[in-house]
């Protein structure tokens, strides 16, 4: 492949590759996102090729495996285009009628298509899947489109036509203008106003003219995967908004820093940035227009604290991932003492969207304060998990009940947790709220980088608050006080609390604690640790009471706090539990009721697991409630 | 476990021996040994230029790298929060009770490494739990047993 040297040999590419595959060709997407991967949607693709080899279909259909579809629940996924039927669960048994009658005769193969549980109704494509049918699939749309590993798949999608335009038709100026325009605000937690930050930096004074971009994919929240599919499944649409920023603050070197977790991401992000090279679209004097810009990838450790901006540049450099204090913002002094501009992985992709479809068309996207869509990762106790992109401002209702289809095993709608480790859980009676930066933020959580966790009834809300604060206790790095020994303190009072040793007065001890470690820390991770606590204490007080006086988990989640029973009616006398019980606890004899010893339970939960006709009852103490 | 000096200059070599590497090379490293070896670390140090303590330092502060040897297999449990209220802790406890060792600890036979995760980008499928690269969705304690027999009879690796 020669270079481009221009925008016209660009197009010239563009219409060669889009002349070439615009035959009657069909084509099969596989989903070859983590979470299909899981599924071993690779047994599947393998199979469906062998099949297209053995039926002779080469020549009139083209096998793809792409990046993540965002319907994890149902993986694996197949769709075949143009008629986009969308099959789901598809084991690779299935590859020879799909390669026969789908893609050979056009029939559709009924026992794979999704069947709305709701409405009993069956979806012949992607746009019929309730799913689907809310979401506004702006940014993350052409990940089940593209094979990330093939540039030539993002060019006849449209890709790279926004760095053409900001390299030749707007000055750094206008991009920046652009930008502010458009209103978009940073994806990766704070909600910064994206263009601010690269007008500081553009501006800032650097001892040698040098500054850098950064795109932050170290994707600490646990329960959020987000940016991980962009970069496996459409690494260049990051490249194309981080090459667009490049140029509008005046940077020539990026890199990318992305968790060692991820190992398809690097590989991805590697061959795209190699392929990007070779197209003369990254390097020196892209598409001919005299920029130079580069990028390289920084693989982290995966830590939590990495992904904070000042810990992140301490990481790139070779030090350890500990922040420092912000007086000076790294846009103005960052990565080796340079102006620095960081952003978030969906952040950037979204650049080039709004360069090509302009500002004024994604600003009608969105609220008033927050503009555009957001990726969630829709996960925890409803029915459709997986990964949603939606308008801004869609209420918390539609997230659960549209899109996610309604709660499992038909138990109710405690909360929803978004934010991350940072965030806070939100009650089922502010279910109507809009989600977005501003109304998320006042109802006490945030945010963040887009996990949502949907909670029913049998999550306990104590649990969750010792279960955050003991993720940051370990992430915290421990260089200030206030977040090393007051994170350690609470998650000492909130195990206390969780194995009935809570004592009066602790909740407002947390509460003054959680203040303290707020207003102290030298960093956001002690800044928004204390707010699990502090929005399940705001929300959930009776059950935080339940556990320090009643000594009570109303969840029956708390192991302190519950026995376990065998229901006597339920109970065949099997001997499953009995023989399996780690710790001998079950006696009883064939065929009759068995009895478990609580002196010697471990409350570990396998007999209930394994018990087959649910006889096993788990209750607490009852207290005498005065 | 001696380590060959030119393996590691290789490692270094590859990312043009420059400090803002230093984790890929780690990982590398890694990679190659199963565990980052004192005289490894020495070497990369040497060769970037920097302090060992500076070196050591990272090599410690992150969780994924290990300065011990490791088991023949990796168990690692998924404690993401989405895989947390579907309750991955009585599967890690399950699966602790199995290898009788905890998180960070390798079975004295060597066979197992236990780790714990946060969030494998599958929490669609959760509680998680995967052994060297096998995904086993939604585990419960009670096919914990099962899912461990596999690798537990199986003379060497896979
Ligand atoms: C403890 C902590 C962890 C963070 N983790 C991430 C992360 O994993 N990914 C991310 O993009 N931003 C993370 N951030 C936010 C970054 O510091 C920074 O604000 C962001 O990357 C800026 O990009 P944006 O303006 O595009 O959002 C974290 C912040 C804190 C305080
Ligand atoms: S929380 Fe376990 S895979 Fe995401």
């Amino acid at each position: 492949m020669q270079k481009l040297r221009s925008i016209a040999e660009l197009e010239r590419l563009r219409s060669r590759i889009l002349r070439r595959r615009n035959g009657t060709k069909k084509y099969v997407s596989v989903c070859g996102g983590t979470g299909c991967h899981a599924y071993k949607c690779q047994d599947v693709a393998s199979a469906l090729e062998g099949e297209i080899r053995r039926q002779d279909m080469g020549s009139r259909v083209e096998l793809k495996v792409t990046g993540c579809h965002g319907f994890c629940e149902r993986g694996p996924l197949v769709v075949i285009y143009p008629e986009e039927t969308f099959y789901q669960r598809v084991s690779p048994a299935d590859a020879v009628e799909i390669v026969s009658r789908t893609v050979g005769k056009g029939e559709v193969i009924e026992r794979l298509l999704y069947v709305d549980p709701q409405k009993n109704r069956v979806a012949r494509s992607e746009a019929e899947v309730p799913f689907y049918r809310k979401q506004q699939r702006i940014v993350f749309g052409k990940n089940g489109l593209i094979d990330p590993t093939n540039i030539e798949d993002y060019i006849a999608m449209g890709g790279y036509t926004a760095l053409p335009k900001a390299l030749f038709e707007m000055d750094p100026e206008g991009i920046i203008e652009e930008i502010k325009e458009s209103g978009l605000r940073g994806r990766g937690g704070a909600g910064f106003p994206t263009y601010q930050k690269w007008q500081t930096c553009r501006s800032a004074p650097s001892r040698d003219g040098v500054r850098y971009v950064i795109c932050n994919a170290d994707e600490g929240d646990p329960g959020a995967y987000m940016d991980r599919s962009l970069l496996e499944g459409n690494p260049h649409a990051i490249l194309e908004g981080m090459i667009i920023g490049a140029r509008a603050i005046d940077a020539h070197d990026g890199y990318v820093y992305v968790r060692m977790e991820y190992p398809l991401a690097v590989k991805n992000l590697g061959v795209a940035l190699d392929q990007a090279r070779q197209y003369g679209l990254l390097g020196q004097n892209i598409l001919g227009s005299g920029f130079d810009f580069d990028i390289k990838i920084s693989r982290g450790g995966g830590a939590f604290i990495c992904g904070e901006s000042t810990a992140l540049m301490a990481s790139l450099e070779g030090h350890i991932g500990e922040p420092r204090q912000k007086h000076i913002h790294t846009a103005l002094k960052g990565l080796y003492g340079r102006p620095t501009n960081l952003n978030n992985v969906e952040t950037w992709a979204n650049v080039p969207v709004i360069i090509s479809r302009g500002a004024k068309w994604y600003s009608k996207i969105g609220t008033e304060g927050s503009k555009g869509t957001k990726i969630f990762s829709l996960v925890g106790k409803v029915h459709n998990t997986g990964l949603v992109e939606v308008p801004m401002g869609i209420t918390l209702r539609e997230m659960v009940y549209d899109i996610g289809g309604g709660m499992r095993n038909g138990k109710k709608l405690k909360a929803i947790q978004t934010g991350g480790p940072s965030g806070g859980c939100i009650p089922e009676s502010l279910i109507d709220l809009p989600v977005d930066f501003d109304e998320l933020t006042k109802a006490g959580s945030m945010m963040g980088s887009g996990g949502m966790i949907v909670m029913d009834e049998g999550t306990c809300m104590v649990d969750m608050a010792r279960y955050f604060t003991k993720f940051l206790t370990e992430e915290s790095c421990g260089k200030c006080v206030p977040c090393r020994e007051g994170l350690d303190r609470m998650l000492d009072m909130l195990t206390d609390i969780t194995e009935g040793r809570g004592s009066e007065g602790d909740l407002d001890l947390l509460e003054e604690l959680g203040g303290v470690i707020k207003e102290a820390s030298l960093c956001g991770l002690g800044g928004t640790a204390p707010n699990p606590l502090l929005s399940t204490i705001r929300y959930f007080r009776d059950e935080y009471e339940a556990h320090v006086v009643h000594k009570h988990c109303p969840a029956g989640v708390c192991k302190a706090l519950i026995t376990y029973s065998v229901d006597e009616a339920k109970c065949t006398g099997c001997r499953v539990c009995a023989r399996e019980c780690p710790e001998g606890a079950i006696s009883g004899e064939k065929k009759k009721l068995h009895v478990i010893d609580p002196a010697k339970c471990i409350k570990c939960g396998l007999c209930r697991d394994l018990c087959k006709f649910d006889a096993i009852l788990v209750s607490w103490e009852r207290w005498e409630y005065d | 476990m001696r380590i060959d000096a030119s393996k590691v200059d290789r490692i270094v070599d590859a990312y043009g021996c420059h400090r803002d590497s230093l984790i890929s090379i780690l990982q590398d490293v890694q990679a190659e040994c199963s565990y980052l070896p004192e005289d490894a670390l020495k070497r990369v140090a040497k060769r970037l230029k920097l302090p060992l303590i500076q070196v050591y330092g990272v090599a410690t502060f992150f969780k994924a790298f290990s300065l011990q040897p490791r088991g023949e297999h990796m168990v690692r449990v998924c404690l993401g929060t989405a895989c947390h209220v579907r309750g991955a802790p009585a599967v890690l406890d399950e699966v602790r009770r199995q290898l009788d060792v905890e998180p960070g600890e390798t079975t004295e036979d060597s066979r197992f490494t236990l780790e714990t995760v946060n969030c494998l980008g599958a929490c669609a499928l959760g509680p998680l739990v995967v052994v060297d690269s096998e995904y086993q969705g939604q585990i419960t304690p009670g096919k914990v047993k099962r899912v461990l027999k596999q690798y537990m009879n199986d003379g060497r690796g896979k």
